[in-house]
């Protein structure tokens, strides 16, 4: 590899980027816009469940059930009605995720120690947020029935009595459980996956359009360092990318940066350089800019997005996909930015996907230059 | 002044051969390019000239035969070989998005060429081209001309000893043409070989030694005039007469008249003895009633002898000099 001949394919493909300056917009734009899309819509927190609440017995004690459940964050009141056809219509309406009768009887069964039954109707076609509501509910009645019950045996026994067992939960790392918490850095990954790959998957087959390379093969450049010229600047851009996503994250999102920033911008090279190779491979096979950029985007979004434990846990796949997370560099990225944002831990504990995701990128290139050697032939 | 001697030879070929899937592109071809000449590689779209090139520029590995460019293999030395040479695909394949000066400087970065020397070759690119008041111009906004010749200048950076040109003057205005023809004199004056791929019959006849290439297959090869007698053992008849294109079928019917092509308005008619044939063409048209304005015995043009040597071949007619 020679250092002058790959100074000015750099230096070229920096002017290619220059000049193209709606594709430079593009590029710096799309990933702030998606940042921002899925960062607000993306959220998998379920809080203020919207609840129509028909109270028939109206008693003290209904009144506390009900301040239980508007007083915990989890539910809001959407309104009171007085009949199971205008539950139908709010729910249908998607007015409200769920209902909560109770009966007449309420107060007095109650009074007389007898078990009370309340219904909770949720709206199913949201299987994920109607699953959720019920754990709420059924924590929020939990804890009304054991005061109760303890209250009740101080009145008897008249002292007062401890709960035997009881869990003091406590999620380390993300307090809250806020779910925005692990979305931005996994989306972080993701969009900077596919940006990457599509930036690059151009450049390749815009040289064989138009006949630039025909040129190129003539003189004595080589392979190596034409991917490697063409390469550098589009990391330089992707950088630029990924400290927009990371300022992004700190002032819009408030997502905690607890480790190094260094080691995250030192991963985030790595990663785009194993990204953009696989543009360029892409580009490199299929000489053409249209087909390049739809495979690029096929090749890493949905994969990404789907199989790297961004949201859906790996460990929840089937043996035979949790394989194929492997082959995704996104898997690794990604668990790296979660541990050095959440965990801020460094690489101590995250060597092993550091060093494949290194190894993605090496056998990445090795490939394209492979196949452009093949190419030419 | 020019010999065979090995030494004065900057390209030769021995049965070169170029089999791609299902078709032969190049099939064994054999010719000798000499030092300082300009070297024509003429033939129809296809029929396998831009290989041809490629193999010599160490761009195509060929599947066999022996070549030597500039005194180096073609199989193994091919990386030496492209410090050698200069080409130029048949698009001018310049970056539209960068400035002249950019494209210059870019092409001196691949060949590694030195600041000093790139001070002094640059000034020459920029004023062979004609280029002085549009160095900082985005290459996108320049005329086929200029663009033509500011690729032949990229190409020319590194001082190479043999130039190759593919179709160098496709998509370019007359004038530019001329002009980029008389570079092609200069450089050669200063010892630099030319090999110029090209349909154009009229550009062939600049070159000082032709190959004729037609599927593949080289069946002629000569100085433009060697191939007007060797292979022009018949005379071409000028006609130039009252409906040109009825004529044509008729004239064409006489046992006398082996060949008729329309030439312009003219037709151009190969006889194997023009005075027989002279009277035949004379008394058909009167008969006729056709007017007869022209009819004399003309120079065959490299076209006419294009077209009967492939009409030798038994294939179908080339309409050549006629851009496609």
């Amino acid at each position: 590899m020679n250092l002058r001949r790959l100074a000015a394919v750099a230096r070229k493909e920096c002017l290619h980027i220059l000049r193209d300056s709606r594709s430079l917009y593009i590029s710096i734009a799309l990933p702030m816009i998606l940042l921002l899309l899925y960062g607000y819509a993306l959220t998998l927190d379920v809080d203020r469940v919207a609840m129509v609440i028909w109270d028939q017995s109206e008693t003290a004690e209904s009144r506390e059930l009900i301040s239980r459940f508007t007083g915990s964050h989890y539910f809001t009141a959407q309104s009171f009605v007085a009949s199971y056809k205008e539950i139908e219509h709010v729910i249908d309406a998607r007015q409200a995720l769920a209902a909560l009768i109770i009966p007449n009887e309420f107060a007095r069964k109650l009074g007389a120690g007898e078990p009370t039954p309340i219904q909770l109707i949720v709206d199913g076609t949201d299987a994920n947020t109607a699953t959720l509501a019920l754990g709420y509910a059924q924590v929020v009645t939990l804890i009304y029935s054991q005061e109760i019950i303890l209250q009740k045996v101080r009145q008897l026994r008249g002292q007062l009595l401890t709960v035997p067992v009881e869990v003091r939960a406590r999620a380390w790392f993300n307090p809250d459980l806020e779910s925005k918490n692990y979305i931005i850095p996994g989306l972080i990954a993701v969009i900077m996956m596919v940006i990457s790959a599509l930036l690059t998957s151009l450049t390749i087959a815009r040289e064989w359009e138009t006949g630039t390379m025909e040129q190129l093969i003539s003189t004595p450049v080589k392979g190596p360092e034409l991917i490697t010229g063409k390469l550098i600047p589009y990391i330089f851009l992707g950088l630029l990318d990924v400290l927009l996503a990371v300022l992004m994250g700190e002032y819009l999102f408030h997502v905690p940066l607890r480790g190094n920033v260094g080691l995250l911008f030192a991963m985030a090279t790595v990663f785009l350089a194993g990204a953009m190779s696989l543009g360029m491979m892409i580009s490199i096979i299929t000489k053409s800019q249209m087909l390049a950029s739809q495979a690029a985007i096929v090749v890493t979004f949905l994969p990404s997005f789907l199989l790297s434990g961004f949201i859906f846990s790996i460990s929840n796949m089937p043996v035979f996909i949790q394989w194929i997370t492997h082959l995704i560099p996104a898997t690794y990225f990604i668990t790296l930015l979660k541990g050095i944002y959440l965990k801020g831990i460094g690489l101590e504990v995250l060597a092993l996907e550091a060093v494949l995701l290194t190894l993605f990128g090496v056998v990445v290139v090795l490939l394209a230059n492979f196949k452009f050697k093949r190419k030419l032939v | 002044m020019r010999s065979n001697n090995p030494g004065d030879l900057a390209a030769v070929v021995r049965n070169l051969h170029k089999q791609f899937d299902g078709f032969t592109a190049v099939d064994q071809v054999s010719f000798e390019v000499k030092k300082g000449e300009i070297f024509g590689f003429l033939g129809p779209n296809g029929a396998g000239k831009s290989t041809t090139i490629r193999m010599l520029c160490g761009i195509l590995p060929p599947t066999s035969g022996e070549g030597r460019v500039a005194g180096l293999d073609i199989y193994t030395q091919r990386e030496q070989i492209k410090w050698q040479i200069g080409y130029m695909s048949q698009k001018f394949s310049l970056y539209e998005d960068l400035t002249v000066e950019e494209n210059i400087n870019f092409y001196s970065g691949i060949y590694q060429i030195n600041e000093d020397t790139l001070k002094r070759r640059k000034e020459w690119v920029i004023a062979m081209a004609g280029l002085q008041r549009h160095r900082d111009s985005l290459t996108r906004v320049l005329s086929g001309g200029w663009k033509q010749r500011l690729a032949l200048g990229c190409a020319l950076l590194h001082e190479p000893s043999i130039l190759f040109l593919d179709e160098p003057t496709s998509g370019v205005d007359p004038i530019s043409r001329r002009q980029f023809w008389d570079l092609i004199y200069e450089l050669t004056g200063r010892g630099v070989t030319v090999f110029v791929t090209t349909h154009y019959m009229d550009e062939a006849e600049y070159c000082d030694r032709l190959g004729l290439i037609y599927d593949g297959r080289l069946i002629a090869l000569g100085t433009p005039e060697e191939l007007k007698v060797k292979h022009m053992k018949d005379a071409v008849l000028d006609i130039s007469c009252e409906r040109p294109m009825e004529a044509m079928g008729m004239i064409h019917q006489l046992d006398s008249v082996k060949e008729v092509t329309l030439f312009g308005n003219d037709l151009h008619a190969v006889v194997k003895d023009a005075a027989k044939a002279k009277s035949a063409i004379t008394l058909l048209l009167r008969k006729k009633g056709m007017s007869l304005f022209r009819l004399e015995k003309i120079d065959p043009a490299l076209e006419d002898v294009f077209v009967s040597l492939i009409e030798a071949q038994g294939k179908s007619t080339y309409t050549a000099g006629k851009n496609s």
